[in-house]
């Protein structure tokens, strides 16, 4: 079955992930695995302790799921996992035509911009961001600031004037950041 | 510290008074009132007067910014050695003052290297311990040898004067002496450069755990010499080898020794808290000093027992002596770090033991850069096959130029024999000048070439605010990623030795206080937090009496008292925005706004958990807020997950529940297995409301030590009308049976990991704020898992533990409990029939009174009458400890 599902991801999986990485990440994946049925739920996330310490960890074990879905097998969690594989040096001048891998630049923006837009409408709005912003802020701020943070945030990446950050404009803002580096794990070679 | 010059200069002092002295003798025969008495005195007085003149520099270098913010302290620090060498050669007509190597090693060293010890980032430092030992034993021994026998190639090939007279051991004695990496350098020069705190820890760590290799080699080589090379034989390098392992391991084994004793006593230190911080100090100064009379590695005893002990010894003694531990270990690590920069310099000034050669120096100067270098590369080489993160070019650089040598080469060099050692002068010269070459030259380089080669720094600057938040959000996305592949390979090794020390050492050198507060999730991140402990102690005030007052808000987040409690503490936050440097780039009302913004931002967004970890400062205590981030992180998500599950169970709680809450919830509940009969009707009707009470912590820093335990109390209810703010009494015998949950062991607690034996259930929570977080967290945790758990997991499994669980609470919880009257010896589970009447008396502190209801501390340790046993639908679940046991 291992070795089936390894096979597996060798010919569906677009990036050279290697052997050892699958099988590695398989065995991570049955030990999260608790009902032993093949997928994850959202409680075998829920249970990884320092998810719990993370102010996001909720949102990011929701973009494990896919639309409606309410169990991930080993095959989607890989591809969401791929977001995070660093981009090789190889990799950035072979194969301009073929359809984008799961860890270019924008892709990994993607994931980072799905975290926020909750309804799925491909924009950021007010109150979207001031959820997140209040994840991750310490109770020490009011909401009125968070709310001048928010308007302020948005402000600044606004460029057509709709009181949201399309996915356009967050790209646009984020330009200068080396996401690269900053969204990679080093680990998904 | 009684520098070799002071008697010298004390004889010829008194010498000179000598005349007053005998007028004051006379005069003192006559009226026996006043008497010169500089003899007495004059020791302990020149030494104080080095440290008050030491520590005025520091005042002078540091009124200006400029000057520091370019040169380090410790090369200003030399340079001032020098001017005063100078002033007292010029005065005296001879060098005094030396930095005498018995002085050095017996006073002026261990305080730095318990310093380091102590508040070594453990975590990262075990994260990296393969690297720092490869770089620390196989980096140093290349180094020596390398070093020796090259210089001893440049001798043969004719090169150096021939006054210097030494063989090829000679040269490997001094190699070994001038290889070794000096932790008070690395230190003194890293904590100003601000790199990464991987970079950091490995060259931090290597300089630290060279000791050993160093010690050995330069015994070994020493004796060698001693003996002549001709008495040398094949048995002798074999014992070499030997006492290495001997060294460096029996170091750290009477480390680990008295880190254990310290421990142990700390354990029984209840009454007499005041010589606390005297225990922690006498005992790693005699772990060194042991260390030393058996010729072990003393700088290895030390550390280690810095490391192994800490985490006992915080949990066992109390806030005030760990604030003091840390502000007295800070003060004298940095006077001794002073001192010996400023006695290095004077050292310099001392010509008599020069001996110049051009060629031994340049060698020397360029063999260590040279080797270094390679030595780090062929290391990095073998080494990134094995590393997560691999050390990339710029990383080998800085730690190739990072090398920096000290006073421990400069000590050892003073130590040895000059009729054994014949070019002892040449050596001493040399390496006076590589020390001050690596601390002045490369440590003022090494700033711009950081800032040049863009190495990854701890700290920088965020142009906008959308990067701020967003870069926020993707470390926080790769934390969770992380944690979510389980990335930490050597997690289960880590995991292994946390059971064991949770079976056993805690156990025993722990009180138990202390020990019950730590298990299960707790021991994931508890060396995260043990460092920030006492800064978190230490500006907890303000903070959590925030983080309480937030609590009434609980249930719903946007109810008023939220907004004026925020309405309240914005004042603070936004005095606090104005800082000095903000004022002074303000320009425009816009960039103004933007500044106070960034700062705002910066100040209280939540560090991701890997990355958070600043590097080790002496000089600075940062106030860490992990710990409080940690449990407030945690309260939100249990809050929400909670919400969450409760809307997904019955719509109740619409009108207070999010409305992206809720939207998942009912995704969530679709999918859900419909619920099994075992499952207690009332659990599917009733929100668990986990209530974190953290009264403790605030008033712990309010009053002044309150060493009695308390109980923290988790309430488990059956009624909705709570959440829903209806202030009826009557409605609340809503639960149709007088059911108890104890967030007792399901599933769960059997397959997870973390979760540990049902035993553990009872809470016990001392009012030692530092040890009361993880409680909050991990009992929330449990009883929100297995909440869920008991929903959520199919019937067939369920029913045994279940049942189990119902029919005999008390008794799981509570196994050795002999009788069930008194409610403070153990946790139990009582049905007060006047809850509301009892919880309105006895919590004041909240002025809604439904709020009252759920946040009701109930402090039965404290008011145990107030409970009475009844079959009230309502039903209660209290976690308490006796006040005294």
């Amino acid at each position: 079955m291992d070795m089936l599902i390894c096979v597996f991801c060798f010919v569906f999986f677009p990036p050279p992930v290697s052997h050892s990485q699958i099988t590695r990440l398989y065995s991570r994946f049955t030990s999260l695995d608790k009902g032993e049925n093949g997928t994850l739920s959202r409680e075998d996330f829920q249970r990884i302790p320092e998810l719990a310490i993370n102010p996001l960890g909720d949102r990011i074990i929701n973009a494990f799921f896919p639309e409606g879905e309410d169990q991930v097998n080993f095959r989607g969690f890989m591809r969401t996992l791929a977001h995070f594989r660093p981009i090789e040096d190889n990799e950035k001048s072979k194969d301009q035509n073929g359809p984008e891998p799961l860890n270019s630049r924008s892709n990994k923006l993607h994931f980072a911009f799905r975290l926020y837009d909750l309804d799925k409408d491909d924009k950021i709005s007010r109150d979207e961001l001031l959820q997140v912003l209040r994840m991750m802020v310490g109770v020490n701020i009011s909401d009125e600031q968070l709310g001048s943070i928010a308007d302020r945030t948005i402000q600044e990446a606004d460029q057509d004037g709709d009181s949201a950050i399309s996915f356009a404009e967050f790209v646009k803002v984020l330009e200068k950041v080396d996401v690269e580096q900053k969204m990679s794990i080093r680990f998904l070679h | 510290m009684v520098m070799q010059g002071d008697r010298g200069r004390c004889c010829r002092g008194t010498g000179a008074i000598q005349g007053p002295h005998g007028d004051a003798g006379g005069l003192g025969q006559v009226l026996g009132l006043l008497r010169w008495q500089w003899q007495e005195v004059q020791v302990p007085c020149l030494v104080a007067a080095w440290i008050l003149v030491a520590s005025l520099a520091k005042i002078v270098f540091h009124l200006s910014r400029k000057v520091t913010s370019i040169v380090p302290e410790s090369c200003l620090l030399i340079l001032l050695g020098l001017g005063l060498g100078g002033i007292v050669l010029a005065v005296a007509k001879k060098a005094e003052y030396q930095l005498e190597p018995n002085m050095f090693f017996l006073f002026l060293l261990p305080p730095i290297v318990l310093d380091s010890g102590y508040f070594m980032p453990s975590r990262l430092f075990f994260d990296n311990i393969g690297a720092i030992l490869t770089y620390a034993v196989v980096g140093t021994l290349w180094n020596s040898f390398a070093t020796g026998v090259a210089l001893w190639g440049l001798h043969r090939a004719g090169l150096m004067d021939p006054g210097v007279k030494a063989g090829l051991m000679d040269f490997l004695l001094f190699g070994s002496l001038i290889s070794a990496v000096d932790p008070v350098a690395v230190l003194a020069v890293f904590e100003e450069v601000h790199v990464n705190e991987t970079l950091f820890i490995i060259v931090f760590g290597e300089s630290l755990l060279n000791d050993a290799v160093t010690v050995v080699l330069y015994k070994v080589f020493n004796s060698f010499v001693e003996l002549g090379p001709a008495h040398i034989h094949a048995t002798d390098y074999v014992k070499g080898v030997v006492s290495f392992f001997l060294v460096s391991l029996g170091g750290t084994a009477v480390g680990l020794l008295f880190a254990f004793l310290l421990a142990l006593i700390t354990r029984f230190t209840k009454r007499v808290r005041i010589i606390e911080p005297l225990f922690v100090f006498l005992l790693a100064y005699v772990a060194y000093l042991a260390a030393e009379m058996v010729s072990l590695s003393s700088i290895l005893a030390v550390t280690f027992c810095g490391i192994c002990c800490k985490k006992y010894v915080e949990a066992n003694i109390s806030q005030k002596s760990r604030t003091t531990v840390k502000y007295t270990m800070k003060t004298l690590a940095s006077s001794s770090e002073t001192i010996i920069f400023m006695f290095l310099g004077i050292s310099a000034v001392d010509t008599s033991k020069w001996a110049w050669d051009t060629t031994l120096v340049l060698g020397t100067l360029l063999f260590i850069l040279l080797f270094r270098a390679v030595g780090v590369v062929l290391q990095t080489c073998v080494l990134n096959r094995f590393r997560l993160i691999p050390l990339d070019r710029i990383d080998q650089v800085v730690m190739s130029y990072g090398g920096l040598r000290g006073a421990v080469a400069f000590a050892l060099v003073i130590l040895l024999d000059g009729a054994k050692v014949k070019a002892k002068d040449y050596f001493v010269a040399t390496t006076i000048v590589v020390v001050f070459f690596t601390v002045i030259v490369q440590g003022l380089t090494i700033k711009p070439l950081v800032t040049w080669l863009k190495v990854k720094r701890s700290d920088h600057h965020k142009p906008t605010l959308n990067e701020e938040l967003h870069e926020h959000a993707f470390d926080h996305i790769l934390a969770a990623v992380e944690d979510i592949v389980g990335h930490h390979g050597y997690h289960y090794w880590r995991d292994k030795w946390e059971q064991f020390d949770k079976k056993y050492l805690s156990q025993l050198l722990m009180r138990k206080s202390a020990y019950r507060l730590r298990d299960e999730i707790w021991d994931v991140y508890y060396k995260l937090n043990i460092r920030d402990a006492i800064s978190f102690v230490d500006q907890g005030g303000h903070v959590l009496s925030a983080a309480k007052l937030a609590l009434p808000s609980m249930p719903s987040r946007t109810s008023m008292s939220e907004s004026s409690v925020t309405n309240l503490l914005r004042e603070s936050g936004s005095g606090a925005c104005l800082d000095l440097q903000v004022i002074d780039t303000v320009r425009s009302r816009r960039d103004k706004e933007d500044a106070v913004m960034h700062h705002v931002l910066r100040g209280s967004l939540y560090k991701p958990r890997r990355r958070y970890k600043a590097s080790y400062s002496r000089h600075f205590i940062s106030p860490d807020k992990q710990e409080r981030q940690d449990k407030e992180i945690f309260r939100q998500n249990m809050k929400r997950r909670l919400e969450t599950f409760k809307s997904t169970k019955h719509n109740v709680c619409s009108s207070k529940s999010k409305a992206r809450l809720k939207e998942k919830g009912r995704k969530k509940a679709t999918h859900r297995v419909p619920h099994p009969p075992t499952i207690p009707p009332y659990l599917a009707a009733a929100p668990v409301l986990v209530m974190v009470s953290s009264d403790e912590e605030e008033s712990n820093s309010s009053e002044t030590e309150r060493e009695d335990d308390e109980g923290i109390v988790f309430i488990a209810r059956a009624t909705d009308e709570v959440l829903q703010g209806k202030k009826t009494p009557g409605s609340l015998d809503v639960c149709p049976s007088p059911c108890i949950i104890p967030p007792s062991p399901t599933l769960a607690e059997k397959e997870l990991p973390w979760k540990g034996d049902q035993a553990d259930l009872a809470v016990y929570v001392s009012s030692e704020t530092t040890k009361i977080v993880p409680v909050d967290m991990q009992k929330a945790w449990n009883q929100s898992i297995s909440s869920l758990e008991s929903i959520a997991s199919p019937p067939g499994i369920e029913t045994g533990p279940q049942h189990k669980r119902f029919t005999c609470p008390v008794l799981e919880e509570q196994p050795q409990s002999a009788s069930q009257v008194t409610p403070e010896q153990r946790s139990c589970f009582q049905f007060p029939s006047h809850v509301s009447k009892s919880s309105r008396s006895q919590s004041d502190s909240s002025p809604d009174g439904t709020e009252q209801q759920e946040l009701q501390p109930l402090m039965a340790a404290e008011e145990p009458n107030r409970i009475v046993p009844s079959t009230e639908p309502r039903w209660l679940i209290q976690f308490n400890r006796a006040s005294h046991l």
